[in-house]
């Protein structure tokens, strides 16, 4: 297997994880088990103590100290796992006393795989719709710099400067901070949306500035024009498409960059609310030393975001390459 | 030169100036203030207006703005609500923590970075090249945020390195430029590692191209020894686009910094802006944000300006911005 196919590979599991959260995560997302707070993963088994094989199950937990939070596993009784029941792709035979919990639970006793899994949605969905505002405002503001030039082109090109060298952490961070604290989940999700487009979009709108110029003294452009191509036309069907590549290259800097950021804000507390799961959240729910140190399958979101990150670096390797050029100060 | 140079300068300070006049009134703008975030549900109205007139949140949005406005003029910029002391005396201390953590990064990225681009992109196969090569992709694949929660996991597990703050309480043998180094790794390692892998791989690609430039065959050609062509002649030439890079590392290493900041307890300037947003502490949040700009404004100055040094082609072209402007 190429890089680039572990890479697209990745991408893949990611995307249909969220997609198919409702159907493969054992539990939702908000569901508590207060007997089972920072239980650690049960790993589905096929070979009993007794060295017998069996169809896969898993030990129930028992806790052994409420203090430390520690477990040991019931190794009495087996409990089979349970396929396709009730909507579910597998949940364990006897869900009220020995729940399947693929990677254990946080500290109110939820369980941590089917948050992540829950957690994609909003994480990737936010930098995807993100992504796509960004792209959107980037061609416009570009496009229509780079096509009428003059005025309008020195006006939009100083926005941009000006939104490129403002510090976008400090920024993002202010901007949240000064609205309601208090908003449904929709609202942050439009917002931080908004945001990160706003900040995405120059570093689009720059390169497809340049693109669209140079394209315009083609011959092709003017032999559009020629026939009676109207600006807009013009501009939409003919010059933009030459933006393409350029665009879809920002689009995977702008993915990881928005899914760290969502991360980052929700983990100092200015993201999403409580109980919703989004892998910032999930952080932020493990952000005490003391209690990741101890209980590391807490740390499982930042695991999916590298592997997600990971996986667009891979696909873009060489594509990226030539994006550098591009970013480069002349 | 000087004309650039005073230009760069001046608008850096209209930089400053808007963003910390924006993140002032945006503060003022929103709903609560300091007074009832601190004194909570509890205090009587009496109690409430009395520490409203005592910081000056009583006025109206323009005559508060317009005093403030007066007052950082003459570089006062009023005082910190959460801690007691002027905004002035306070940030340059955290500015000067953050500066130390992105320059210990930096640092270290240079160190360890740009050796290994050398050594992979002048030899095509190889195991060590192979190696190094997936060492920066993956780590390019870590933010700062997640180094630093990686990093400050094992540093837990170990005990081998303090996680948080950025001295002890009691000043252990070895003193205190000691106990502040083995403060500094966790979180100058968490930001320096993926800048150490970007590095590395932009001047592999920059030193492969050159390898096959016709001036390294020429070199070659007329018996000059591979190593000695390598290291004179072609690390120069290949040192071009790294150097150009660093000015946007700046913005980099102040958004990584805050992360790390906040993760590590860092006390910098990212931290102070997260405490003084979520206190409401509007004359500190005008503050942090006014450092912030600057710390990024001077920071892509002076790397242009080194950049002009060492390339005289990209002084060329910002005069012709300048001309253009």
């Amino acid at each position: 297997m190429t890089p680039r196919a572990v890479g697209a590979a990745l991408i893949a599991i990611a995307i249909a994880a969220a997609l198919s959260a409702p159907f493969v995560a054992p539990h939702a997302a908000d569901a508590r088990d207060r007997s089972l707070l920072n239980a650690p993963p049960t790993l589905p088994r096929m070979v009993g103590d007794d060295g017998s094989w069996h169809a896969p199950f898993i030990y129930r937990w028992r806790l052994v100290s409420q203090l430390e939070q520690r477990y040991e596993e019931d190794r009495s009784t087996r409990v089979g796992l349970a396929w396709l029941s009730r909507g579910r792709l597998v949940r364990s035979d006897d869900e009220a006393r020995a729940p399947l919990l693929l990677l254990g639970t946080d500290s109110f006793g939820r369980d941590v795989f089917s948050r992540l899994l829950y957690g994609a949605r909003i994480s990737l969905g936010l930098a995807a719709v993100a992504a796509l505002g960004a792209t959107l405002a980037g061609a416009i503001v570009g496009g229509l710099a780079g096509y009428r030039g003059g005025a309008i082109d020195d006006l939009l090109m100083r926005a941009t400067d000006f939104v490129m060298v403002l510090p976008a952490t400090y920024v993002a961070l202010a901007l949240r901070a000064v609205l309601p604290l208090v908003l449904t989940p929709a609202q942050v999700f439009a917002l931080l949306a908004a945001i990160f487009a706003a900040l995405g979009a120059p570093f689009i709108a720059r390169g497809v500035r340049a693109i669209v110029r140079s394209e315009r003294r083609l011959d092709y452009a003017a032999a559009a024009e020629a026939l009676g191509a109207g600006g807009w036309r013009l501009l939409a069907r003919h010059l933009l498409p030459a933006a393409r590549g350029f665009i879809a290259v920002q689009i995977t800097i702008l993915v990881p960059a928005f899914i760290v950021a969502e991360a980052t804000l929700s983990y100092v507390g200015l993201g999403f609310p409580e109980p919703v799961a989004s892998w910032g959240t999930m952080l932020h729910d493990a952000a005490n030393i003391r209690v990741f140190a101890d209980f590391p399958w807490l740390l499982s979101p930042a695991a999916a975001m590298f592997l997600v990150v990971l996986g667009l670096n891979l696909v873009l390797q060489d594509a990226r390459r030539g994006s550098l050029e591009f970013n480069r100060p002349a | 030169m000087t004309r650039y140079l005073v230009r760069r300068l001046a608008f850096a300070l209209v930089l400053v100036a808007a963003v910390s006049s924006a993140s002032f009134l945006l503060a003022r703008l929103a709903p609560g203030d300091f007074v009832t975030e601190t004194l909570g549900t509890q205090a009587s109205r009496d109690e409430i207006a009395r520490e409203r007139a005592r910081f000056g949140l009583d006025r109206s949005i323009a005559a508060h703005y317009r005093d403030w406005a007066a007052a950082a003029l003459r570089l006062d910029f009023g005082p910190s609500m959460l801690y007691g002391r002027p905004v002035r005396d306070l940030i340059p201390e955290r500015a000067a923590n953050t500066a130390l953590l992105a320059f210990s990064a930096l640092v270290f990225a240079t160190a360890v970075g740009l050796p290994l681009g050398i050594v992979t992109g002048s030899r095509r196969g190889g195991a060590l090249a192979a190696a190094v090569r997936g060492a920066s992709i993956v780590l390019l694949s870590m933010p700062p945020l997640l180094t630093s929660l990686l990093l400050v996991f094992v540093a837990a597990r170990t005990g081998w390195l303090p996680i948080a703050g950025m001295r002890s309480s009691t000043v252990p043998s070895g003193g205190a430029a000691l106990d502040l180094l083995r403060h500094l790794i966790v979180p100058a390692l968490a930001i320096g590692l993926p800048l150490a892998a970007a590095l590395e791989r932009l001047q592999a690609q920059s030193m492969s191209e050159v390898v096959d430039a016709p001036f390294v065959l020429a070199a070659l050609a007329r018996g000059v020894p591979r190593r000695r062509v390598l290291w004179r002649g072609a690390l120069k030439a290949s040192l071009r686009p790294v150097a150009a890079i660093y000015g946007l590392m700046i913005g980099t290493l102040l958004s990584g910094s805050f992360a790390v900041e906040v993760i590590t307890a860092w006390p910098g300037l990212g931290s102070l802006m997260l405490q003084a947003l979520r206190a409401r502490d509007i004359y500190l949040v005008a503050g942090c944000a006014g450092a912030g700009a600057l710390f990024l404004a001077l920071g892509t100055m002076t790397s242009d300006l080194a950049l002009a040094i060492v390339d005289p082609r990209a002084s060329e072209t910002s005069r012709h911005a300048e001309a253009a402007a």
